[in-house]
């Protein structure tokens, strides 16, 4: 423990990190019976303060000053696009957008809500049996997620019912039920909710891939399309399509938060503690380092605590974890040019492009109504769902129209079509037509994992409490580039099936690193990956650490590699399923889940 | 047996008296602290984050400010000195241990047909079951005469019915079932909702205490903190015309139904009281209020009209208040009026925006409305307040459509009805004060 710390009376179990996982792992730990204390590093959040109508609904506030995403002047990450670099702290928000907060990302999130698809948790298992081990390109650490689809499909149902989900089903129980994915695995029950209605762009894409021979179908949104009541016994109202989703709290309370959805109850369960403006600086442990004995933190006050927990559960946001773990000293830090060690190994993003396409100035596409998770998407180049054989890359990329509601500030920024100037009479001609007429399409594609892709230390930068910064060494790869090209083929073979007067198809291309400077998604994942080897895994099967056995580590730290899905209703799965495991196993019997 | 035995048998005897005496202390408490939640003791005598019972909540009246009193049993600030006697004394005659008369706030004329039963458990919950804290009240800042207790007494001999009258006239009355006899208790006695749900003269007294009284009773008060009581009556616009059973107990339980949403007293009144109550004892209450007729059988029903609502879908805003409901209002409550409930109240048929009085629908405009988390509904809803983004006009305009529009036909509001109230609205909850969902 730290000697000038103060140390409070131990609890059962500590969770740090106030998000979804945080807020389903000190349910399930109060439902057990167990004391629990949440540590916040952000304030605690009101939807009647935050999503105040209609003062909330402020686009300069909410997406271009953050107002529910991390102080970035306390603590950031460090960028560099390889290892010959020297990286430089992200100091304004602009490539991902790290939330912070009671509720975390759960809060300002869109609410696509999917399952992570079968093949995608044994993804090395299943390009190896396919296509063979010489398949995989050298310096990629694919690798499998040590768990099944059959296994957590009790988990992804209940994270539906809970987030008041609305979709479509394809298939439950082995029969066809549905106009669902018809590459989505079967399901145990239906969807909670109804799909929300397609926009009017939504209905035209669906129809143009239908036509060229692809399988749309309507994309599963934690936007509840109906009033719901989820089995917590919280009400959420339904989803009026106002285009405020992403960067807000929902007024409508029907985009599923933890703050709507589990920590009402939470917040009333005489064994749960909240403390939000916490900011955790370690987990402690004990002499020998096998046992976790608390965490220590520092308040608003800037007073230091030490708080004793038998049981520790990160479930801070993906880089924090595998900072904290590094922090810490827990699990062995990677180390790129062996390919050795596990924290910080098979750090993945996502590869988003976006492509646009003008109708006919005939046809208005009403780009100002959307819902954060509704749209239509089609699956025929995700996952393994396709022969990848011929094409000579690994991973794939659902392809949709996820309209979420375009805002004056970005219809501006988003201008015309290329080539149109950025200011006078011909701009506002271009944005005038570009916001009025076009519709936009996104290869939401995964990102595989390299040996030198990681996250480590920064030996420079330090945040505000002096501890060093994250560093982030990442860069894109030509496996990726040519998934991502194939996909927007394919947006283009749409595009003329929708009868476009123009398209712009954006496409990953050779050569350019990543930029920091655009925004892409905040879909990051890996670091403290899951498996069944803790050679190439710092978390076993269960997401509890391979060497200290009291610490559970929830979140996308756990994806060993990318996805194209978003990664909200696979991280709830797993919290779901990492609790299961501690509720029925562990608290009886403390130790190493998987050996 | 052995003589060694005898003893043991004998004290295990007595040890076993004990425990049963426990328990049936227990019983009598816990019965108390029943009684004490459908009396709703603790909505006025808690000032909300502090100690229950300890009094020294505000009541705003027009001839000045009443304080709660302290009434956990504190021997010094509190009533830890009342016997039994006179505890019972004070509830059901307003007769303070020092023979002072209290303020008739103390709903001490529906309390006087209360049972002996109830009050003892009441009393014996108070004393050993309630914290005693000591905190002075401050003095009561009525203004003159109305500082004097004399003539409280005079108001008391008056208007406060003998407790023997009262408990002999309620047992002598016939009821249709157990059910509703037990219903007209909680709602005549206990719970004292005639206290803002009855109209009172100028003197102050509730111009009918028992539904035998006429139907005056529970036809909608006078305003309490601004808030306009509606009529619990059988009017089929203003009143619970069109509420069945099931819709007065998810009320009860949970302040919230496909025809409405508590707002206002009625918030506390659940969150204190009606939420904690048997299921039972809501149907009783429900059941009863459903025996009470319409205090204007002749006025006609209402029917939904969607004249409003296809304008508003077509376009057409030129209706008064029109365009101002549809940027304001209209994405919880929507454009055909019937919101979402049980999450976003209809205003389409909802007896609030129809009553005569249009004061609690122009208060909720401008300064918003909680609907609390209860024990069976975790969620809590806020309506923000409009106060600082509409004027008078804007207010009356938009109340004024709400209140003609699907078939509510009720007359416009001026904006100096809107100026009035907004006089005494103190704005929109403070932050702290906002539920965290």
């Amino acid at each position: 423990m730290s000697a000038d710390a103060r140390r409070l009376r131990p609890v059962d179990v500590v969770i740090v990190g106030g998000g979804w996982a945080g807020s389903i792992m000190a349910k399930e730990m109060t439902e057990a019976g167990r004391s629990v204390v949440m540590l916040e590093r952000g304030a605690d959040r009101s939807t009647a303060a935050d999503g105040a109508y209609p003062a909330s609904l402020d686009e300069l506030e909410a997406n271009f000053r953050y107002r529910l995403f991390q102080d970035l002047s306390k603590n950031t990450v460090t960028i560099r696009n390889n290892s010959q670099q020297t990286a430089l702290p992200y100091r304004r928000m602009s490539a991902f957008l790290p939330g912070e907060g009671v509720g975390g990302a759960g809060l300002h999130w869109s609410g696509v809500h999917f399952r992570m698809p079968p093949d995608d948790l044994r993804l090395r298992s299943r390009v190896i049996e396919k296509y063979g081990r010489r398949f995989i390109p050298e310096g990629m650490n694919l690798q499998d997620y040590g768990v099944t689809y059959e296994e957590l499909e009790p988990f992804f149902d209940k994270a539906e019912k809970v987030f008041g989900t609305s979709g479509e089903a394809y298939m439950v129980d082995g029969k066809v039920v549905g106009n669902g994915n018809v590459f989505s695995p079967s399901r145990s029950d239906t969807f909670p909710l109804p799909a929300l209605k397609d926009v009017y762009t939504a209905h035209l894409f669906r129809k143009a891939a239908a036509e060229v021979g692809f399988h749309p179908y309507s994309l599963p949104a934690a936007n509840a399309s109906r009033q719901y009541v989820n089995p917590y016994g919280v009400q959420m109202g339904p989803c009026n399509f106002c285009g405020y989703c992403s960067g807000y709290a929902c007024y409508m309370y029907s985009k599923a938060s933890p703050n709507v959805n589990i920590l009402p109850v939470l917040r009333r369960h005489p064994l749960f503690e909240l403390r939000p403006r916490c900011h955790v600086l370690r987990v402690e442990k004990d002499a020998d380092g096998r046992r976790a004995t608390g965490v220590t933190y520092i308040d608003a006050q800037g007073q230091v605590f030490t708080q004793p927990a038998e049981l520790v559960i990160l479930t801070a946001f993906q880089f924090h974890n595998v900072r904290l773990m590094l922090l810490s000293g827990i699990g062995r830090p990677y180390d790129p040019v062996h390919n050795e060690g596990v924290v910080g190994r098979n750090f993945v993003y996502q590869n988003v492009t976006t492509s646009t396409v003008w109708l006919d100035p005939k046809v208005e596409t009403n780009q100002y109504i959307g819902a954060g998770g509704g749209g239509v998407a089609f699956d025929d180049f995700n996952s393994e769902n396709f022969d990848h054989g011929p094409l000579g890359f690994v991973g794939g990329s659902p392809v949709w129209v996820n309209q979420a509601g375009v805002r004056a500030i970005a219809a501006a920024n988003a201008g015309g079509p290329p080539g149109t100037p950025r200011w006078g009479s011909a701009w506002k001609a271009g944005m005038i037509d570009t916001y009025r007429h076009s519709l936009r399409i996104d290869a939401h594609g995964a990102n595989m994992a390299y040996r030198d892709v990681y996250l480590d230390l920064d030996p420079t930068w330090k945040d505000a409490y002096g501890q060093p910064l994250l560093r982030m060494t990442f860069d894109w790869k030509d496996n990726d580039i040519r998934m991502n090209r194939y996909v927007v083929d394919r947006i283009g073979d749409v595009a003329k099936a929708m009868g476009a007067r123009r398209t712009h198809l954006v496409r990953r291309e050779f050569g350019v690193p990543f930029d920091t400077r655009q925004y892409q998604t905040t879909h990051l994942g890996g670091g403290a990956v899951m498996g069944e080897d803790p050679q190439t895994s710092a978390l076993n099967r269960y997401l509890q650490s391979w060497d200290v056995h009291n610490v559970f580590v929830i979140g996308a730290n756990a994806f060993p590699q990318g996805t194209g899905y978003n990664p909200t209703g696979m991280v709830a799965a797993l919290a779901y399923w990492a609790a299961h495991h501690i509720r029925t196993t562990y608290l009886a019997q403390p130790g190493p889940l998987a050996g | 047996m052995s003589w060694m035995r005898l003893p043991v048998a004998g004290m295990i005897a007595f040890l076993a008296l004990g425990i049963a005496a426990a328990r049936a202390d227990d019983d009598v408490r816990e019965r108390g602290a029943y009684v004490a939640r459908t009396a709703d003791c603790e909505a006025c005598h808690t000032v909300p984050g502090q100690a229950p019972f300890a009094g020294g909540l505000e009541f705003h009246l027009p001839t000045g400010t009443l304080y709660a009193p302290n009434i956990t049993p504190d021997a010094r600030t509190g009533i830890g000195r009342y016997s039994e006697a006179e505890f019972i004394r004070a509830v059901r005659q307003g007769i303070r241990r020092d023979g002072a008369t209290l303020y008739p706030a103390m709903p001490y004329p529906s309390y006087a047909r209360m049972t002996d039963e109830d009050l003892h458990a009441l009393y014996v919950y108070f004393m050993q079951g309630v914290k005693p804290v000591s905190h002075a009240v401050v003095q009561d800042g009525m203004t003159w005469p109305f500082s004097m207790r004399w003539p409280l007494a005079v108001w008391r001999w008056l208007f406060a019915p003998n407790p023997r009258d009262a408990l002999q006239q309620s047992g002598a009355r016939t009821f249709p079932d157990p059910l509703v006899a037990r219903g007209s208790y909680l709602v005549e006695g206990p719970g004292h909702c005639g206290a803002c749900h009855t109209p009172r003269a100028v003197t102050m007294q509730e111009k009918a205490l028992t539904a035998v009284d006429g139907t005056l009773y529970l036809s909608g008060g006078g305003p309490v903190d601004g808030w306009r009581p509606v009529s619990l009556r059988g009017d089929n616009r203003t009143g619970l015309g069109r509420w069945n059973e099931q819709d007065i107990v998810r009320f009860l339980a949970t302040g919230r139904m496909p025809l409405g949403a508590a707002f206002g007293g009625m918030t506390d009144a659940i969150a204190h009281g009606t939420q904690h109550m048997t299921p039972q004892d809501q149907l009783a209450i429900a059941r009863y209020l459903k025996t009470l007729s319409p205090l204007t059988p002749m006025a006609e029903g209402w029917t939904y009209d969607p004249t409003a609502a296809d304008a508003l879908r077509g376009g057409d805003v030129s209706a008064r208040g029109a365009r101002l409901y549809v940027d304001n209002c209209a994405a919880c409550h929507r454009t055909d009026g019937r919101a979402y409930p049980t999450t976003f109240p209809p205003l389409a048929g909802n007896p609030v925006v129809m009553d005569p009085t249009p004061d609690s629908l122009i208060r909720i405009v401008l300064a918003g409305n909680t609907l609390r988390a209860t024990r069976q509904t975790p969620s809590a809803f806020v309506m923000p307040g409009f106060a600082a983004r509409m004027n008078d006009q804007a207010v009356a305009d938009t109340v004024t459509f709400i209140r003609a529009a699907w078939g509510n036909n009720a007359p416009p509001v001026s904006p100096s009805d809107v100026a009035a109230v907004r006089r005494t609205t103190t704005g929109g909850a403070a932050p702290a004060s906002l539920p965290l969902n």
